[in-house]
């Protein structure tokens, strides 16, 4: 996702396949011995990249314990607190929650916690579908700066950055790959 | 993708992935209607105002709806009950209107080009809501978002679009979308309501219902505007019904089984549409109103979340 103005070069590679592959299995496993389970369980990915990571948590539950953990979408564009701020309008991106979310415990997937300002729309978005018994918080990263008192229940890294950096997370379902990449912006020269 | 413009005026200078961005955002704020509580805070603190000179219910509930579903405050205007009432001049109306700081005027006219005299005049986002014979863009959009949901695609569709098309400007704005977009469009109906030179916009023209309806993929059925008839265009609404009027009978012996009937509303029930078809198993009429609000509400949003917008309201 190329940036207005700004040319973003990888400065280093974090996870590779592998070790991406043993991150969400760990996940995965503090998810079920945490919750004692897989009862009334249900996982909501994040667009896009937080989706692709919840069906994957879902698959390693279903080899774990042999149950198939539901697993919803939520866009949060209707949710943010920076409409009309950013040059470009983000698209609004289909909702899809298909169980009850009353009384079910319920575990946000994204790809990467930063300021926190996505995870409070999301809880947002997600408390206006319905009361869950319990929301809880998985992320592949975790690059610090939080903005907001929010915090993750399951890390797959935690990754200091500066806040002039980039983290891409990159997975083979939409970038052909499995990685995880630092990008800093190119520094231009004046023509 | 993303929207640049100030305004919604006309279907005419939109680009085809334009049109798609606003049908995409539509079909994901459709969720919306669907939960038990249908509110989302997106535009909170934004006003709308429909500024209604015709009557109108369809549009103006729907705009309504989607405004308050996305957390702005709407507010009505309608010229009966208002000082245009007591001769006040529309551009009046309307700098009165925008002094009291509104994001989007949403607005419907006789005359065509009011919402574009408007969108000169005043800074905030316009939508034009139907604008004499002109365009009706939000109709046209969710006519195209609810033949998408049912087709699956719009591409090489073939719709053909039967009545008053002179008088229509639903017609114009559906044709206008549908040829950028790749669709064939076939305009049907008696020749003192078919405007002299609309095969200029791209489209067939046939004076035989039958001929018409064959092997179409969709056909809209428009509603006979009486009140916009100042001249015998048509000799009775008997004998406009017995041409002109779909019914199961007709259906049966040329359409394809799978065809889809729109209407924009109101029907006319018994000239344009038998109740056994407007009721029946092909309509698409009700769709048609679901996803109004659900374009509405995109429209609204793209024209009030955007920067171009916010810069107007600040300014």
């Amino acid at each position: 996702m190329p940036r207005e103005g700004h040319f973003f070069l990888i400065k280093a590679q974090v996870l590779d396949e592998a070790a991406l592959e043993r991150a969400l299995t760990r996940i995965a496993h503090e998810i079920v011995e945490k919750s004692g389970g897989t009862e009334g369980l249900a996982f909501v990915g994040l667009h896009t990249r937080g989706v692709t990571l919840a069906r994957r948590l879902a698959q390693r539950i279903a080899g774990i314990d042999g149950v198939t953990v539901p697993v919803g979408t939520l866009d949060i564009t209707l949710y943010r607190d920076d409409l009309g701020l950013k040059a470009d309008q983000p698209v609004v991106r289909s909702t899809d929650i298909p169980f009850a979310v009353k009384g079910t415990t319920i575990v946000l997937v994204d790809d990467v916690l930063f300021t926190g300002r996505t995870i409070r729309a999301a809880l947002d978005a997600l408390m206006d579908h319905g009361r869950p018994r319990m929301i809880q918080l998985a992320v592949l990263i975790d690059r610090g700066h939080r903005e907001l008192p929010i915090r993750p229940d399951y890390v797959g890294k935690n990754l200091p950055t500066s806040r002039r950096e980039r983290v891409a997370v990159l997975l083979r379902e939409h970038d052909g790959e499995d990685r995880v990449v630092i990008e800093q912006p190119e520094e231009v020269s004046a023509p | 993708m993303t929207w640049k413009r100030k305004d919604l005026l006309a279907i005419q200078p939109l680009e085809a992935a334009e049109i798609t961005h606003v049908i995409d955002t539509a079909g994901s704020m459709r969720e919306i209607g669907a939960r038990d509580i249908k509110k989302v805070p997106t535009l909170r603190g934004k006003t709308v105002v429909n500024l209604f000179y015709e009557p109108s219910t369809r549009t103006r509930t729907s705009f309504e709806i989607a405004g308050k579903w996305l957390s702005a405050d709407v507010i009505n205007f309608t010229a009966s009950s208002s000082s245009v009432g007591k001769g006040e001049s529309m551009l009046d109306t309307a700098r009165n209107i925008e002094a009291m700081r509104p994001d989007v005027v949403v607005v419907r006219h006789q005359s065509s080009g009011a919402a574009d005299l408007l969108a000169r005049t005043l800074r905030c986002g316009i939508v034009n809501a139907g604008d004499g014979a002109h365009e009706h863009p939000t109709q046209a959009l969710q006519d195209l978002l609810t033949i998408r949901e049912k087709k699956g695609h719009l591409e090489g569709l073939h719709v053909a679009i039967v009545g008053d098309i002179a008088h229509s400007r639903v017609a114009r704005s559906n044709i206008h979308g549908m040829r950028k977009l790749g669709m064939t469009v076939t305009v049907a109906g008696p020749p003192t309501l078919i405007p002299h030179g609309v095969q200029e916009l791209g489209v067939k023209v046939s004076h035989r219902l039958d001929d018409a309806i064959r092997d179409v993929d969709v056909i809209m059925m428009l509603r006979l505007q009486q009140e916009r008839m100042t001249a015998q265009l048509i000799p009775s609404l008997r004998e406009y019904s017995r041409y002109w009027g779909l019914t199961l009978d007709r259906l049966a012996s040329g359409a394809r089984p799978d065809v889809l009937i729109m209407h924009p509303g109101p029907v006319n029930r018994g000239v344009e549409l038998s109740p056994e078809v407007a009721d029946g198993p092909y309509s698409v009429i009700l769709d048609q109103v679901q996803n109004g609000v659900a374009v509405r509400m995109a429209v609204l949003f793209l024209l009030a979340g955007s920067k171009a917008a916010q810069g107007a309201a600040a300014a």
